[in-house]
């Protein structure tokens, strides 16, 4: 796919070299650690927009109920868009099975054990993934709620699930990653009933506190509970975002992993 | 643990930039962190000796600044201390804050070592 496209990617290089003392030269970078990874998130996020694509990247803990919502979405949505998934659970072929089954294309990322997906692991993915014609591609990342979050892979939109079997104060212990969602949602509210121990409204006040102004929705995508409000949501961002590509621009989750714009 | 990807990162770099330089080591290498960078300092030091082995920064030592968690209030315009799980506005106690200092994760400058100067 790349041939048309161009993929060597040229970081932009603004090093700088001082007067040398003693055989040693002081270079000044000011440079992004993952500039890098984040050209090439870029470059993906420019594949996206070419194909009217709009891309998810769903994290939260292992077994959070990811891959059960991307079902319970699929089901509800295929008759009127078209999905495809990437997943990365590294070890095994299980997710991408399970989406399969629903007669959606869905492409493992295998990279060994990672702890997390990077944009060039996801570029490497779209080669084997047609995205013409598609409206929606889900990343569906590893489960971990800490590395993730550092890594754009040029999606649009972050998704951060949190189950309600985790406790409601995970937002307060791994800020970075509930900073990074653009929507919060609380699974397998279902479960709400049997644990008198999570309290959505605190799990929300502690998604407040990090200053995001995100949505916290609570849905069960076993009981197919709460989920209307969900596919709003989805709706809406697919929405906006052709109303975007139309005018010439695209979209960025709403907190980047580190602060884009270098405020030296 | 991702500390050492962003090593691996941040030694291509230091290796790119030795390159365009044609220097014949590293002596430091100096970085600026956020507490919400999502990196943690002490990682990437225990990471560094074994990610930049066999390179051109072997032996180089790793200086990490620590950057302030620094909130701008977009309701009452003060800017304010932070803590990584409470990024309200310490003046008004608003959500709408904008975080002007704490998520970087920067390269800040290098050390290099040139042969016969
Ligand atoms: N009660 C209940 N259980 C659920 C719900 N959603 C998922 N589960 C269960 O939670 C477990 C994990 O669900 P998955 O969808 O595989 O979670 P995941 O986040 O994709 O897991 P990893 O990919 O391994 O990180 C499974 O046993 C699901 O049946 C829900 O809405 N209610
Ligand atoms: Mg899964
Ligand atoms: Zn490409
Ligand atoms: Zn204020």
């Amino acid at each position: 796919m790349c041939n048309t496209c161009g993929c060597n990617i040229t970081p932009g290089n603004r090093t700088h070299a001082y007067k040398p003392v003693n055989g040693v030269t002081a270079v000044s970078v000011l440079q992004n650690l993952l500039a890098k990874n984040d050209d090439q998130a870029a470059h993906n996020r420019r594949h996206f927009d070419q194909h009217q694509v709009l891309a998810i990247n769903f994290m939260s803990s292992p077994g959070s109920g990811k891959t059960a919502l991307l079902e319970a979405s699929i089901d509800a949505l295929k008759n009127e868009f078209r999905i495809g998934v990437i997943e990365g659970d590294l070890e095994t072929e299980n997710d991408a099975e399970r989406i399969r089954a629903k007669g959606v294309p869905a492409h493992q990322i295998t990279t060994g054990s990672a702890c997390h997906l990077d944009a060039h692991m996801v570029h490497d993915a779209l080669h084997h993934f047609p995205l013409a014609g598609l409206d929606i591609l889900f990343i569906e990342n590893v489960g971990n709620l800490v590395c993730p979050a550092s890594f754009d892979l040029g999606q649009h939109r972050n998704v951060t699930l949190l189950s309600v079997t985790e406790g409601d104060d995970k937002p307060a212990k791994y800020p970075v990653m509930f900073r990074a969602a653009d929507a919060v949602l609380l699974t397998k509210s279902d479960l709400l009933q049997v644990l008198d121990d999570f309290d959505p409204e605190r799990a929300e006040s502690y998604v407040r506190k990090l200053a995001s102004t995100a949505p916290v929705l609570q849905l069960s995508a076993r009981k197919g509970l709460g989920m209307e409000a969900w596919l709003h949501w989805l709706r809406n961002e697919l929405a906006q975002q052709r109303a975007r590509l139309a005018g010439g621009a695209t979209a960025r989750p709403k907190v980047q992993p580190e602060g884009v714009a270098l405020h030296a | 643990m991702h500390e050492l990807s962003v090593c691996q990162a941040l030694i291509a770099q230091v290796e790119q930039i030795a390159a365009q330089h044609a220097a014949q080591g590293v002596k430091s290498v100096h970085l600026r962190l956020g507490p919400l960078s999502g990196v943690e300092p002490q990682l990437l030091q225990d990471a560094y000796p074994m990610a930049c082995a066999g390179s051109v920064a072997a032996g180089s030592v790793l200086l990490i600044d620590l950057a302030p968690l620094k909130v701008k209030c977009q309701t009452c315009g003060a800017e304010t201390q932070a803590s990584p799980n409470r990024l309200l506005c310490g003046q008004c106690g608003d959500y709408h804050t904008q975080v002007v200092s704490g998520d970087e994760m920067l390269l800040m400058s290098v050390e290099l070592i040139q042969g016969a100067a």
